[in-house]
Formats: C-alpha cells, sequence, structure tokens
C-alpha cells in the first residue's frame, strides 16, 4: 500500500469505522455502567443537596489535595500540559476543525499553525516523560497494564505523525498524513473500550463519589 | 540526413553560434538545471544525432497536446517543432488514413531502438482492447509494437501516466496508464491534467541532451515534481497563519489567503505549478483563486470531491446514520450487558446473610 492508498484508505473506510466503533463503545459503555444495580445508602442524608458535592468534586479533583501537593504536584503539571496541548492540537488546527465541521456540523475560528505545533511539541514531550515516569516509578509500574501502554501509544502517535506532517518529515508527505489519520482513527476506534475513556468517565466517576460523600456531609 | 545534428538543423536555418548559446542557456533555464549545465548541452547538442519522436494519441481529450502547443518558451517549443524530428502525431499531421499510417510505419522503422515515444491517453485492456482503435488495429497492440522499437517512453499527461479520468472508477472501459503495458523500456511519466508545456518539452529535450532523468517513486522527473504545489505556494504564509478562504468570493479569498478550505490539495500534489506558472508565467490555478486540483496524482478524480478539505473524510457515507445507528447498537449492547450484571449482583445478594435493602432484616 502507497502513500496516496493509505490516505484515501484512512480518510474513507477506516474513519467511517473508528467513528462507528466511538459511538457504539461510548453508549455502550455508559449505558452498561449507568443502567447497573446501586445498593441503596440507609443512613440519614446529611443535607438535601448531595449532587452539589458531586459537581464540586468534579473541579476539586483536579488539583492535588494539600497532603500529596509536594510530592505529585509537579507530574500534575507535565500532566496538564500534555492535556492542554492536546486540547489545543486537537481543537484549535483548522484542518482539525474542517473534520469536525464535516462531520457534526459545528465549528469554530482556528489557531496559527505554529501555535498549533508548539502545542502538540509539548504535548509530545509531556507524555514522554510520563511514560518515563511510569515506567521508573516502582508504584506507578506495579498499577500499569497493557491498557496503559497502549492507549499511551495510541495518543502519542497521532502527537508524532501530526508533527511530521506539519513540518514535511518524511519522504512521502501523503504516507506521513494517511499515517497521521489512521493512527487518529486508531485512537477514536480504541478511546471506548481503554482507559482513554476517562475523557467521559472521569465526570462521571467524580461526579458518583461527590454526591455519596455530600450525602454523607464529607469534604467533597 | 540520419546523423545530422541538432546544431546542424540550427545553423542550416541560419542561427548563429552566439543565440545557440543564447538558446541553451534559455533552455537549461526552463529545465531548472544550473549555468554549468548551459555549456554541457551546447556541447553535447554539437555532438546528438537529431532525435526522432513518436507521439501516439489514445483515451485522451487532446488537453495535453493542446498545451503542449501553447507553449510560450519559443525556444523550447521550436526545438521540439522545427528541430527535433517529430516524425508523427495524428492530430497535428496533414496527413490521413493510410499515408498517416504509412508515414509512421516508415518513421518507426528508419529509427528502430532509437526514437523517443510520447504516449498521451491510457490504454483499455478488455474485449481485446476494442475500446480504442486506431486504423482497425487496438491500442494496446499499437502501443506494444511502438514501444518494442522505442528508445524510451514519455507518458504525458495523467491518463497516460496513471490512468486519469478513463480510470476513474468505475473505469468502464478498463483503462490502464502505459506502464502497466510497456515494462521493458525506460517510461518517463509527465502528469498533469494537462502538464506544463514548458515541462512536456523540457523533459524530451532533456532525456534528447542528458539521457534518463532523475525520477521520482512515480517515475515523474525530479527537477519538475520533486516539490509539492503546498511547499512553493505564495500562500503558504496564509496557511500557516490559520487564515483561510471560507468561500470563493469572501473577504479572505480576495486578500489572497490559503484555499485549503476550499478543498485545496496543493499539499500532496507535486508539480511545477507555482514556480513555472502557465500561460508564459501569467499564474497558475492558485493565483487564479481556485484551489489545486491534485491533477498530477494518481487517482485525482477520486480522491473525495474536489471542494472537500483534505483533512475531511472521504465517501458519501451517512453521517447521522453512522453515528445514529453505532449508538442505538451500543445502547442495546450496554443494556444487555447490565442486565447480565445485575442478575450477577442479585445472585451475589441471596447468597448474603443479611439483605442491606430489607427495612427490617431478621435477626
Amino acid at each position: 500500500m502507497n502513500g496516496a492508498s493509505l490516505l484515501d484508505f484512512a480518510r474513507g473506510p477506516a474513519f467511517e469505522a473508528a467513528v462507528a466503533m466511538l459511538s457504539f463503545g461510548i453508549v455502550w459503555r455508559l449505558t452498561g455502567i449507568l443502567a447497573l444495580r446501586r445498593s441503596v445508602d440507609h443512613s440519614r442524608p446529611r443535607t438535601g443537596f448531595g449532587w452539589m458535592g458531586g459537581l464540586r468534586m468534579i473541579v476539586s479533583r483536579s488539583w492535588p489535595r494539600r497532603e500529596f501537593r509536594e510530592r505529585v504536584l509537579h507530574w500534575d503539571i507535565i500532566s496538564y500540559l500534555f492535556h492542554i496541548g492536546y486540547a489545543v492540537a486537537i481543537l484549535g488546527y483548522v484542518p482539525h476543525i474542517l473534520l469536525i465541521r464535516n462531520l457534526v456540523g459545528l465549528q469554530w475560528p482556528g489557531l496559527p499553525g505554529g501555535v498549533i505545533a508548539f502545542a502538540a511539541g509539548i504535548s509530545a514531550a509531556a507524555l514522554l516523560a510520563l511514560l518515563g515516569h511510569r515506567m521508573t516509578s516502582p508504584v506507578l509500574r506495579q498499577l500499569s497494564n497493557f491498557d496503559d501502554y497502549f492507549s499511551w501509544f495510541v495518543a502519542f502517535v497521532p502527537l508524532v505523525t501530526g508533527l511530521m506532517a506539519y513540518y514535511n518529515i518524511g519522504d512521502s508527505y501523503q504516507l506521513v498524513l494517511g499515517l497521521h489519520i489512521l493512527s487518529g482513527d486508531i485512537l477514536f476506534a480504541w478511546l471506548p473500550f481503554g482507559k482513554i475513556m476517562h475523557v467521559i468517565l472521569f465526570a462521571f466517576s467524580r461526579g458518583t463519589t461527590g454526591t455519596v460523600y455530600g450525602r454523607r456531609g464529607a469534604a467533597t | 540526413m540520419a546523423d545530422e545534428t541538432i546544431v546542424d538543423v540550427l545553423m542550416r536555418r541560419g542561427l548563429t553560434r552566439r543565440a545557440f548559446m543564447q538558446l541553451c542557456a534559455t533552455v537549461t533555464a526552463a529545465l531548472a538545471l544550473s549555468p554549468a549545465d548551459a555549456a554541457e548541452m551546447t556541447k553535447r547538442l554539437e555532438y546528438t544525432p537529431r532525435p526522432t519522436v513518436v507521439y501516439l494519441s489514445y483515451q485522451e481529450c487532446t488537453g495535453c497536446l493542446e498545451s503542449l502547443t501553447r507553449s510560450f518558451s519559443p525556444g523550447l517549443a521550436s526545438l521540439i517543432f522545427n528541430d527535433i524530428s517529430l516524425a508523427f502525431n495524428d492530430t497535428l499531421q496533414a496527413a490521413a488514413g493510410k499515408a498517416a499510417e504509412s508515414a509512421k510505419d516508415t518513421a518507426m522503422k528508419d529509427a528502430w531502438g532509437k526514437y523517443v515515444l510520447i504516449v498521451d491517453g491510457s490504454v483499455p485492456l478488455p474485449q481485446n482492447g476494442a475500446y480504442c482503435t486506431v486504423a482497425g488495429r487496438s491500442a494496446v497492440s499499437d502501443l506494444k509494437h511502438a514501444a518494442s522499437g522505442a528508445a524510451a517512453v514519455v507518458a504525458v499527461g495523467t491518463c497516460a501516466a496513471f490512468g486519469g479520468l478513463p480510470y476513474a472508477s468505475p473505469n468502464p472501459t478498463g483503462a490502464v496508464p502505459v506502464s502497466e503495458i510497456v515494462r521493458d523500456r525506460p517510461i518517463i511519466n509527465v502528469s498533469g491534467c494537462p502538464p506544463i508545456a514548458e515541462v512536456i518539452t523540457g523533459v524530451v529535450i532533456y532525456y534528447t541532451t542528458f539521457g534518463l532523468p532523475a525520477l521520482d517513486h512515480l517515475h515523474r522527473p525530479t527537477n519538475f515534481y520533486g516539490n509539492s504545489i503546498h511547499d512553493r505556494c505564495y500562500r503558504r504564509p496564509f496557511y500557516d497563519r490559520g487564515m483561510f478562504a471560507k468561500t470563493f468570493d469572501d473577504e479572505g479569498a480576495r486578500q489572497g489567503w490559503c484555499l485549503f478550505e476550499l478543498g485545496c490539495k496543493g499539499p500532496i500534489t507535486h508539480n511545477a505549478c507555482p514556480t513555472m506558472k502557465w500561460n508564459g508565467g501569467t499564474s497558475f490555478p492558485i493565483e487564479s483563486g481556485h484551489p489545486c486540483l491534485g491533477c498530477s496524482e494518481p487517482d485525482f478524480w477520486d480522491k473525495g470531491g474536489f471542494y472537500r478539505p483534505l483533512s475531511a473524510p472521504t465517501g458519501h457515507w451517512s453521517r447521522a446514520g453512522v453515528i445514529g445507528g453505532a449508538a442505538a447498537a451500543g445502547a442495546v449492547a450496554g443494556l444487555g450487558v447490565a442486565a447480565v450484571a445485575r442478575s450477577y449482583q442479585n445472585r451475589a445478594r441471596k447468597g448474603r446473610p443479611s439483605d442491606p435493602d430489607q427495612k427490617n432484616p431478621k435477626p
């Protein structure tokens, strides 16, 4: 398969299949989780607004608590650099916006290519640092499985291929662009089935925990 | 006259030595060669026998020949039409019918093994090539015969180089590019719909003078097809700054902003349009306000739409149907999984010594 046919495949059937898997997987995961039976809390609620605790926790868990700050703050900052850089690269680059417009009809103004390349570069560097941390930290290494490493790989490859396409690195631009779009397709397809699903589930898990805590009068 | 060189022809026409040197300098500049190559070209043309060129046309629209005859580089065009022996071209020549075929056969026989064969158009294969015949002979057998006596084959235009429009889906005539038929001769693909006139003539002159040029993976000369349109485009700074024309007549279009959103295929297209331009260097499609169609690349007709941005998905599938259908299937699967999980929860609960859901559990 040459660059041209890879690009056609990535933009055509692969993208269609990836979007179908993304849609199927997200709804499947959410329905499966939300339809589970929950144990009844027999204790008397300490407040009538337990759900407020849920909303609060969605935000408060985005920053480390004071007790842990000294140990993990720098890793949290690196993690934020990755996430913000990733979001800027995906949502700010005009070719990406055009894809979203073509898919769901939404659009917004884009950012200059240099800003996108800078954000993607920061994001890629942060991802490498986070992988190094995961592989060297004895605790994290014990907690990590295939899902963690594969999800890292699936998130990292679109960044690298995107930067290669932007800077025209490689013999064939079509091949690099095809690889970039295909890696994006794989990211879409994998998202609901691995730990990258946290982009959606983080709100549900924090909200559920926060609501339980709030009902019981615990700090959220 | 068989051993006559190009210089002999030029001198016979009254060209002075100085004018000949100027011509060589002009031609090398048009071919994007170094100044040193002008001297080399001068030397070689003095000894190079006047080449014979046979130009065959098959499934094509004559746009490539139109482009060639409208060359704005008199030096190059003159070399092709006056100084190189264009032995056969069924569109340009006065002869027709049996006289034309006889002229072709004679020209090929006289220069057998040495002539340059220019092919314009794709060639259909099914039904023994019956979809395209010339003088009662199928294009495929005609091409095989002509190629067997050629020193090199120049496939002019995207139809000859990659199949072009006849090759586009569903390819009703089973057309193929020249390279799928001719496998034992060097092939130079001069793609484009049509190619730039100076590129066609430049390749022939280059081959005549220096031999086979450096080719890319699609057998195109790298001195003309080495860069992408995007990399040489004067609108590139606007792409880098994220400034795009949204429609053909908005303020962005008037200001010369990038045409990527309007479907420009410049980033994946290799050609010399931004540097050599058309109509004597007047402009090229992007300069005239239209996105590049990618006409010098294989399968450019089937890339999902000329006006669809390169990053947008191809295919005419129902976005709502696929996303909605997959979501509905996901909901059914999710409910099924939840039902199974609930039955496990129920079973686990029954196994417990007391049921926390009961308001008054048994002591």
